[in-house]
């Protein structure tokens, strides 16, 4: 259904994305990893279309995203999270979750302005389907809090139901357990397996958590420097020597990093 | 209890001109916070929910006041056309310099307001075949059915606006506005077309301060090229910030306080300008989120070590 073929992005004179191919199919768990700065989450911007690509084409069902607008990506039902997360922190969690409705809600100034009744069954309804989101994360009990209190483990989750709300038929998450402790992780990786399986969503990932990706991965690209390095299941990609020396490269840089 | 309020209030403004003996003096009062609170609301809904700055409301009042002097006086028409007329006049202008707003930002943002605020004045003094220049514009008083006293057409149309301004906040609008204040990348990744949300806040924004300056018009049956200048863009910027951002009865309560102050201060030169910049520069310091939070805190209080405290907080916070 998404579909990259030779994408190159680059930025001034660096290419951070180089010659980039991928195709995630209907209803798998696709799983994008690498090394930090590998280009992962340019990948998804670009996808999104926050970033322009050299060269190269993206299409999802058949239609070319680059003539698209990144607000007109969610009419087309692709909804993503973002690493560092991008809430609206003066909301409350279900304010956050509800934006995710926008897409589909009717916006008649008019009614909304003198609050009818069809507009106040519509809050009905989307408030309804918030907290099924909500109770699906586990987490109803915060609903009216404020999102900047919360800690970033239950921000990473309010990320993620903000995308499970627009019911996408692609959700694009970029390192979803990154801060969590192994409880939420494991609650996170339970929510992302049900996703595909309960809800019909295409999973694409972008993750760090190596066992976490090969646990639930239906297929894994591993991406260096911008390219990819190798594919396949995850069996296959975990014992590849090109992705072992990858990661142990990455190891030092780590070290380094602390 | 917040019915109880709002109801004590309604009341309250029923009773106003009997408890003043129908005083001009003292309806006027009344009537300059209506319109400040009318358009107080308005730049809260741009600045404090949207995020987009505009430190050139005086400008939009400026529109609507001379809409309604022109369309009245030299068209002819009645109120119940021309001020609907200068809301939709304003809103226009409103969505011009919303135009702007969608590709700049802050600082930018300011100055192009502020240009927009200054220029209409000498726009208005030069344009003398249809303004009258420097002389001004004297509108006839507007009767109503039943001889309706206006103070109560007044109180009727600004809480209506409350009410409209109220539900647009509390609905998707609302939630797309706080959206784009709070991340316009985010806002964009769930399908909020940014540029175009903006352009609507500029133009909702206007509209309501263009009837204002209608209001204002009609009121005062007369109006003239400084009847709303620089300072009068910096007072309604300073009601919303010392009221509350993002809060409605914020912006009711600053309008309220900031546009009584000058009837006590106006003597005494530069005082007024004192006194508000320094009730500016406290509140930013002791309570940023304006006197509106002030309940909140004591609500927090009331609250404090019972489980469910959230909840009422939250909801507080969610009107104001
Ligand atoms: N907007 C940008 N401008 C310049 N360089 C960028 C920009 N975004 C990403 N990069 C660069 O692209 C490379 C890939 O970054 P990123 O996609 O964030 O990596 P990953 O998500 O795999 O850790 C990095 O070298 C980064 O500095
Ligand atoms: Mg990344």
């Amino acid at each position: 259904m998404l579909k990259l073929d030779e994408v190159t992005i680059r930025f001034g004179g660096i290419t951070a994305i180089n010659q980039f191919s991928l195709e995630v199919p209907e209803g798998q768990i696709y799983s994008i990893i690498g090394p930090n700065g590998a280009g992962k989450t340019t990948l998804f911007n670009c996808i999104s279309r926050f970033y322009t690509p050299a060269s190269g084409k993206i299409t999802f069902d058949g239609h070319n995203l680059l003539e698209h607008k990144s607000h007109q990506l969610a009419k087309m039902r692709i909804a993503r999270s973002f690493q560092n997360t991008e809430l609206f922190g003066k909301m409350t969690v279900l304010d956050n979750l509800l934006t995710g409705l926008h897409p589909s809600i009717k916006k008649n100034i008019f009614t909304i302005a003198l609050r009818t009744g069809s507009v106040r069954n519509i809050e009905n309804e989307a408030r309804k389907r918030a907290f099924e989101v909500l109770e699906m994360l586990g987490i109803s009990n915060l609903a009216s809090e404020l999102v900047e209190s919360l800690s970033f483990g239950y921000q990473k989750m309010v990320d993620i139901g903000r995308a499970i709300m627009m019911d996408p038929k692609l959700i694009m998450l970029d390192e979803p357990v990154a801060g969590m402790n192994n409880i939420e992780t494991e609650a996170v990786t339970n929510l992302i397996v049900r996703l595909k399986e309960e809800m019909n969503f295409s999973v694409l990932l972008i993750e760090h958590d190596m066992s976490l990706v090969m646990k639930i991965s239906d297929y894994v690209t591993v991406v260096n420097f911008g390219q990819k390095i190798s594919e396949g299941v995850p069996k296959d990609v975990q014992n590849d020597p090109v992705v072992i020396e990858a990661y142990l490269g990455e190891g030092d840089l780590d070290v380094k990093a602390e | 209890m917040k019915k109880i309020i709002i109801y004590t209030v309604i009341l309250f403004m029923l009773m106003y001109p009997l408890l003043v003996g129908f005083s001009n003096y003292y309806l006027t009062i009344f009537f300059m916070m209506s319109v400040y609170v009318i358009t107080a609301l308005g730049l809260n809904l741009l600045l404090g929910f949207g995020g987009q700055v505009s430190v050139g409301q005086a400008g939009f009042l400026m529109v609507g006041a001379y809409s309604v002097a022109i369309l009245s006086s030299k068209v002819g028409l009645p109120f119940i056309v021309t001020l609907p007329l200068a809301g939709i006049i304003t809103g226009i202008v409103g969505l011009i310099i919303g135009l702007s707003a969608a590709r700049l930002k802050g600082h930018f943002l300011a100055v192009v307001t502020l240009g927009f605020g200054i220029s209409v004045p000498q726009i208005i003094l030069n344009w003398q075949g249809l303004t009258g220049g420097y002389s001004g514009m004297s509108v006839a008083k507007p009767t109503f059915i039943f001889g309706i006293h206006f103070y109560y057409v007044v109180v009727l149309i600004t809480l209506f606006i409350i009410f409209i301004i109220y539900n647009l906040v509390n609905s998707s609008l609302g939630r797309a506005f706080i959206a784009i204040r709070d991340s316009e990348v985010a806002a964009q990744s769930m399908g909020i077309n940014v540029p175009l949300y903006k352009l609507l806040m500029f133009v909702i924004s206007s509209f309501f301060t263009g009837v204002a300056g209608g209001l204002y018009a009609y009121w005062f049956s007369f109006v003239s090229p400084n009847d709303f200048t620089l300072a009068t863009s910096f007072l309604i910027l300073a009601m919303v910030v010392v009221g509350g951002l993002a809060s409605i009865p914020g912006a009711i309560i600053g309008a309220m306080v900031l546009s009584l102050i000058p009837h006590y201060t106006d003597q005494f030169v530069g005082l007024t300008n004192l006194i508000i910049g320094v009730l500016m520069v406290f509140i930013i310091l002791v309570r940023p989120n304006g006197l509106a939070s002030i309940k909140k805190m004591s609500f927090k209080n009331l609250t404090f070590g019972k489980k469910v405290g959230n909840k009422g907080v939250i909801k507080d916070a969610e009107i104001g």
